[in-house]
């Protein structure tokens, strides 16, 4: 696979065991450019050394619930790259205290607030960068099985995820006509900064070992690489659909 | 390296503290000013580096520098 000297921009890394950090090394080692940004606050000093370490010179602050900041980031970027081939969104939040509760006690401002970041982001972005993108790039996000079987404690990160595999179909729709492509995928549950917010990723784990097809978790590495493919002229024809990267787990009834 | 030294390495490493102030009563939040990002990082940290899985309901006994010692003691004695 040669992507030497294509373009992605990576929102999403926390840390070493964020998804996205996993996505960029790999883009990386296939001499992918990287633009990275982060939410800000008790991100920065997370981000800032694993941008020096890849190698990212451009790395910007950017609150994803506000379109000003992803203009001007956008606009940033447009400084220094006359276009964008791949965006990879791996971003999700729910305050804490909508998480970990019986579902129906979901506040209206959490509900509100983990549609407004963990799904509309995808869009405003998308519909930014689109002067930057252009026939040929690709566009992921994750999402996780919660989105269309209940999970016990996933609450209405649920809901969200729901909403996020739905717009990639609309979104995957509704740009398809200049050649960009949109899908998703579903990684089995990882330990992650944003995981560790939702209860029980142990015990889960725990059962997926016993109970998944290739009898393990999944790792890092399993979901870049898929992103790699996604992201990769490797799918060219493949746009709006969810691929399942999850050791198997999600064909099982029980 | 024992438990204790590997320990004291890695919350110096996530929390940027000196050295002197892991005593094993420092609260890491109240004392090293751990953000709740930290905590969860540490707690990752602790898994790496000694390969095993602290459950969640485990977690809010490893409050202390101390406790994290004694915790993971138990766990691989």
């Amino acid at each position: 696979m040669n992507l030497k000297g294509k373009k992605a921009l990576i929102l999403g890394i926390a840390n070493k065991h964020s998804i996205a950090y996993g996505i960029a090394k790999s883009l990386k080692e296939q001499g992918v450019e990287l633009a990275i940004s982060y939410a800000g606050g008790a991100l920065a000093k997370r981000v800032i050394p694993i941008a020096e370490e890849l190698g990212v010179e451009m790395i910007y602050e950017c609150d994803l619930s506000k379109d000003y900041d992803i203009k001007n980031m956008i606009s940033l970027i447009s400084e220094v790259w006359d276009g964008i081939d791949f965006i990879v969104h791996s971003v999700a939040f729910a305050p804490s205290s909508d998480l970990n509760i019986p579902f129906h006690h979901t506040s209206r401002h959490g509900f509100l607030t983990a549609m407004d970041i963990s799904v509309y982001s995808l869009l405003a972005i998308a519909r930014e960068a689109e002067m930057l993108l252009h026939p040929g790039s690709s566009i992921i996000t994750l999402s996780y099985y919660g989105a269309q079987k209940v999970v016990p404690n996933y609450g209405v990160m649920g809901i969200a995820k729901a909403a996020l595999e739905a717009t990639v179909r609309y979104l995957a729709y509704s740009m398809g006509e200049k050649g960009i492509r949109v899908n998703v995928i579903s990684a089995g549950p990882i330990r992650t900064l944003s995981s560790s917010a939702i209860g029980g990723i142990s015990q889960m784990q725990r059962r997926i070992e016993k109970s998944a097809p290739l009898s393990r978790n999944i790792e890092q590495e399993d979901i870049a690489k898929t992103a790699l493919y996604l992201l990769s002229d490797l799918s060219s024809g493949v746009t709006g659909d969810i691929i399942f990267v999850d050791a198997g787990i999600s064909i099982m009834a029980y | 390296m024992d438990i204790e030294a590997k320990v004291k390495q890695i919350v110096m490493d996530k929390l940027g503290v000196e050295e002197a102030q892991i005593v094993p009563e420092a609260n890491f939040i109240e004392d090293l000013r751990a953000d709740s990002l930290d905590t969860v990082e540490l707690v990752m940290a602790f898994e790496d580096e000694f390969g095993l899985t602290i459950p969640d309901e485990d977690q809010d006994k490893l409050r202390t520098v101390g406790q994290a010692i004694d915790y993971l003691k138990g766990k691989l004695g």
